[in-house]
């Protein structure tokens, strides 16, 4: 157990490694719980935390995130059994993500996959995991554990952030892969930087020891001033992940173990996550029953639309013609696309590229009420994607 | 003595909530009471001054919010508080705190497993897909799968798809919750012993079987299938105690015109021409009534209540096969301040709800080896709580109130009845287990009331002294409860019923029971219905 883990043990909320640093600069003093730990909702606004994302850096404490280490000489050949992608594709010192299934091919969680050596990977979900890991682990020689709070973690996210990475002394880092990871000296103890993220933008991630969290946070601060490094929450967060199309457990599927209703889980497929299911693997959870929705068809695609007008539409009904076809699970006004997106679950074979459909937005004004039957339109790909986000080396800004 | 158009023998709740809704329908009713107070085992005594016990029932979450909003309970001043937190304190110092928060208790869970504290979420979305199964049928009577009536035919239909809608795995865990031992049902998540020792004693409460004894998991069910608005699973204190259940049914059942009768015991349900006609009183006082109405166990209601001559022989013979073992007692305990307990501070959200001191399987089951041997727990199984923490008008302020469900005791004690020494020595093995764990339990003790099976039965009437009027047993349960035929409250003979917790869905301070009982009582005699419907799980 952690010193954190230890004194904290009588409180009801821990507090993240770098909860001082995070403290102090909470202007706001707003906060959430997230994982059990006391997390910041915004620190001083979301709008301007959302901007520090898209036109210099902005920094997300991650540290709550649930992290497992497989290790072993068969960790490979285990992960290839778990996870639906090919995690043999994944080189050391590369991170990919993908999704897993339960049996009957319903997605429990997606999460990021981190190659750290030969036999050694770490794992980063959002739900936890360490049953079903476990679970999986029969017949395999590996060695599964729960090292979510030995790892601190900050999200540096932004056109600035590589710039940020040099000026704190992190050499090279402009050379550095998407998906890629590279270590360097932080104060005699290994700094990871992964060049990976959840706003769509060039960025990084940094993970350390948590005794080193704080002297790490103020060195980051320190030499990213210059570059207008702030500090984000989730709900700025949450913007930027909308923005660029990605999804969050909990929120646009219900991860399969917690689904107490029959037919409230999704397949991959039903997520539009496909693309990380690798038919050619000759076995993996849920395979089965995937082959079976490859060939008797899915019951939900995941869309996302483009929906006219500036009123996001939060929990909307969407319709086709007049009849009922869908809901949203995630919706936001993205600011930098200017464009009103929204994510939703429609029934098959409803809701292809190009479809016109229609969504029941309610929204409230001084306490009064108002309904807007917003046309919108399922478009291809997420509206935010810049070319930075691939390049490398990395631009300036 | 004047007729009326409804007699029910026994003021537990299920009598009066039945009495209240065959009031509600106009009928013209009398509940009679062998004790001097109403409430059954749903009671507040004052058996220490200033100290008020729920001194049977003591915690309160199965009782239906359909019939406590339809009877304005709340008006008639019943107000249920949750509680919530609860611990398990071990043998090597350490202790399990259940804490209420979710994420406090993954946290307290990954301190003994990590695995575990995961495994606790699919545990609990697996109990949660069997609680919504059961729930909408426990305001209604269960289906007769060998009827053809259109009644029936319906409520079977819609069982079977309900049933189907679990799939595969969920109709599978259906069966194993229906026939499995908790200890095994338990080991299919958990690996740490304290976690599995904590959650299992839902499963052996009430019920002569241990932990590893089939059909214990249902018992667990059946713990978890209750709600305080809304929210399954969650139990509370009835402020007051639980008499407060008991008056407000009394003074809702009172509102719409009903009698009740206390010391009139009865010694004989009247049967005239294959047809209940009345009741008589062991004082000689008869009462007359077309429908008569047992909140009585079976056993009392048909080998005591009921002439053998008067009833068909197959009824008589399941009535002495139904099963209604006694397996508990309980100390209610009037504390002359709050406890210390050796690892938690005072005030701890743990000690406000339920306190236990098994930390493992293999010494819960060990414990109902005590029980098969014919005697008391050596180390037993305790279910305790300190209420008093909660509601202030249970003792003086700063002083405490302490109930104490004690598993497992024996009916007998070596197939001969219970004697005071054998009292002192049950009493004895609880206060010792409490005082290992509490420093400074024993010099708070003010006064203490024990009940073996013995008090229970002599008191509350109930055989045996079984708190669910016949064990929770899947052959006990739906149409079987309490024999094949007689399931639908109906009894053997015409105008008379049954409403109390021998009859579906079971035990617990329900009144589901009496509600469903009035229904078909309303039913037969051709008047309005009363009885509200259940409320949908969304």
């Amino acid at each position: 157990m952690s010193n954190t883990h230890r004194e904290q043990s009588d409180v009801m909320m821990l507090e993240s490694p770098f909860h001082s640093r995070v403290k102090a600069a909470n202007e706001l003093n707003e906060w959430d719980c997230w994982a059990g730990y006391t997390t910041p909702t915004k620190y001083f606004d979301v709008e301007l935390e959302y901007f520090a994302v898209r036109s210099t850096t902005g920094v997300f404490d991650l540290s709550p995130m649930n992290k497992y280490s497989i290790t072993g000489p068969d960790a490979q050949a285990y992960l290839d059994r778990v996870m639906t992608r090919n995690i043999s594709k994944i080189n050391v010192d590369r991170v990919g993500y993908s999704v897993w299934c339960d049996d009957a091919g319903q997605v429990m969680d997606d999460g990021t996959i981190f190659r750290l050596a030969e036999n050694e990977y770490r794992l980063c979900a959002y739900a936890r995991a360490m049953d079903w890991l476990s679970w999986c682990a029969m017949g395999f020689d590996v060695n599964i554990e729960d090292v979510s709070d030995q790892v601190a973690a900050l999200a540096v996210q932004g056109p600035t952030s590589c710039s940020c990475l040099k000026a704190m002394g992190l050499e090279g880092i402009e050379n550095l892969k998407p998906f890629g990871i590279a270590h360097f000296d932080f104060d005699g103890e290994d700094l990871m930087v992964s060049r990976t993220g959840f706003t769509g933008d060039l960025g990084y991630e940094l993970w350390i020891t948590p005794h080193k969290a704080e002297a790490m946070w103020d060195a980051l601060f320190s030499a990213g001033e210059s570059y207008m490094i702030k500090p984000i929450g989730s709900l700025a967060l949450e913007l930027t992940r909308i923005e660029t199309g990605f999804l969050q457990a909990g929120v646009d599927f219900v991860p399969a173990q917690d689904a107490v209703r029959l037919g409230r889980s999704r397949s991959p497929f039903e997520l539009g996550l496909g693309w990380l299911v690798d038919m050619n693997k000759p076995v993996f959870n849920g395979k089965q029953a995937l082959l079976r929705e490859q060939r008797e068809g899915s019951r939900y695609r995941f869309v996302i639309l483009d929906v006219d007008g500036n009123k996001p539409a939060h929990n909307s009904f969407i319709y086709q013609g007049k009849g009922k076809v869908g809901t949203v699970t995630s919706a936001a006004w993205c600011p930098t696309a200017k464009s009103n997106v929204a994510f939703a679950q429609i029934e098959m074979p409803y809701g292809e590229v190009g479809d016109d459909l229609v969504a029941e937005i309610y929204y409230e004004r001084e306490l009064h009420w108002t309904r807007v039957m917003a046309p919108c339109k399922v478009i291809e790909s997420a509206v935010f994607n810049p070319p930075r986000r691939r390049q490398t080396p990395a631009p300036a800004y | 003595m004047r007729k009326y158009d409804a007699i029910i023998i026994g003021a537990g709740h299920n009598g009066l909530t039945n009495g209240a809704y065959l009031a509600k329908a106009g009928l013209d009713v009398l509940v009679l009471e062998r004790n001097s107070y109403i409430g059954g085992a749903t009671v507040s005594r004052e058996l220490h001054k200033d100290w008020t016990y729920s001194n049977c029932s003591y915690v309160c979450s199965l009782l239906r919010p359909e019939i406590v909003r339809d009877l304005e309970l709340p008006r008639h001043g019943l107000q249920v508080v949750p509680y919530g937190g609860g611990v398990t304190f071990m043998q090597n110092g350490d202790h399990f705190g259940n804490y209420y928060d979710h994420q406090r208790q993954y946290r307290e869970m990954a301190r003994f497993s990590k695995r575990d504290a995961n495994a606790y979420e699919r545990y609990t979305a697996n109990v949660q897909k069997q609680t919504r199964l059961i729930r909408p049928y426990l305001m209604r009577r269960p289906p007769d799968p060998t009827s053809l009536k259109l009644r029936d035919l319906k409520d079977l239909a819609e069982f079977a798809s309900s049933f189907t809608s679990l799939g595969e795995e969920g109709l599978a865990d259906t069966l194993k919750f229906w026939t499995k031992s908790v200890g095994d049902y338990l080991d299919e998540y958990f690996e740490t012993d304290v976690i599995k020792a904590h959650l299992a004693g839902s499963g052996i409460i009430g019920t002569a079987l241990g932990v590893y004894s089939p059909g214990t998991a249902y018992v667990l069910l059946h713990h978890y299938m209750g709600d305080v608005d809304g929210n399954v699973g969650s139990w509370g204190f009835a402020r007051g105690g639980m008499g407060a259940v008991s008056s407000s049914l009394a003074k809702s059942y009172q509102s719409f015109g009903g009698e009740i009768l206390c010391d009139a015991d009865a010694e004989r349900i009247l049967v005239k021409n294959g047809r209940t006609v009345g009741v008589a009183l062991k004082n000689g006082d008869e009462y007359y009534a077309d429908v008569v109405v047992s909140n009585l166990d079976p056993k009392r209601t048909f080998l005591d209540v009921m002439d053998a001559s008067d009833l068909p022989a197959d009824v008589v013979k399941k009535a002495e096969n139904f099963k209604i073992r006694g397996s508990s007692g309980k100390l209610n305990i009037a504390l002359d301040g709050l406890p210390t307990f050796n690892g938690i501070p005072k005030g701890s959200p743990l000690s406000v709800g339920d306190m236990h001191f098994s930390d493992s399987l293999e010494r819960l089951e060990r414990a109902y080896d005590d029980w098969k041997g014919g005697t008391w727990s050596k180390d037993p199984y305790l279910d305790m709580l300190i209420p008093s923490q909660m509601d202030p008008t249970l003792a003086p302020p700063g002083k405490h109130m302490m109930t104490v469900f004690v598993q497992y005791a024996p009916p007998k004690i070596k197939g001969r009845e219970w004697t005071d020494e054998d009292k002192a020595g049950f009493e004895k093995s609880v206060i010792d287990q409490i005082a290992r764990y509490s420093p400074d339990f024993k010099d708070l003790i003010l006064h203490c009331e024990t009940r073996t099976p013995r008090e229970i039965e002599a008191e509350v009437g109930l055989t045996e002294g079984n708190i669910f009027q016949g064990e929770l047993t899947f052959d006990q349960l739906l149409f079987n409860r309490p024999f094949p035929g007689y399931a639908q409250y109906r009894g053997p003979v015409k105008g008379m019923y049954m409403c109390g917790s021998g009859t579906h869905p079971g035990g617990g301070v329900m009144a589901a029971p009496g509600a469903n009982a009035a229904r078909e009582i309303l039913r037969d005699l051709n008047k309005t219905n009363t009885v509200p419907e259940g409320y949908a799980d969304d």
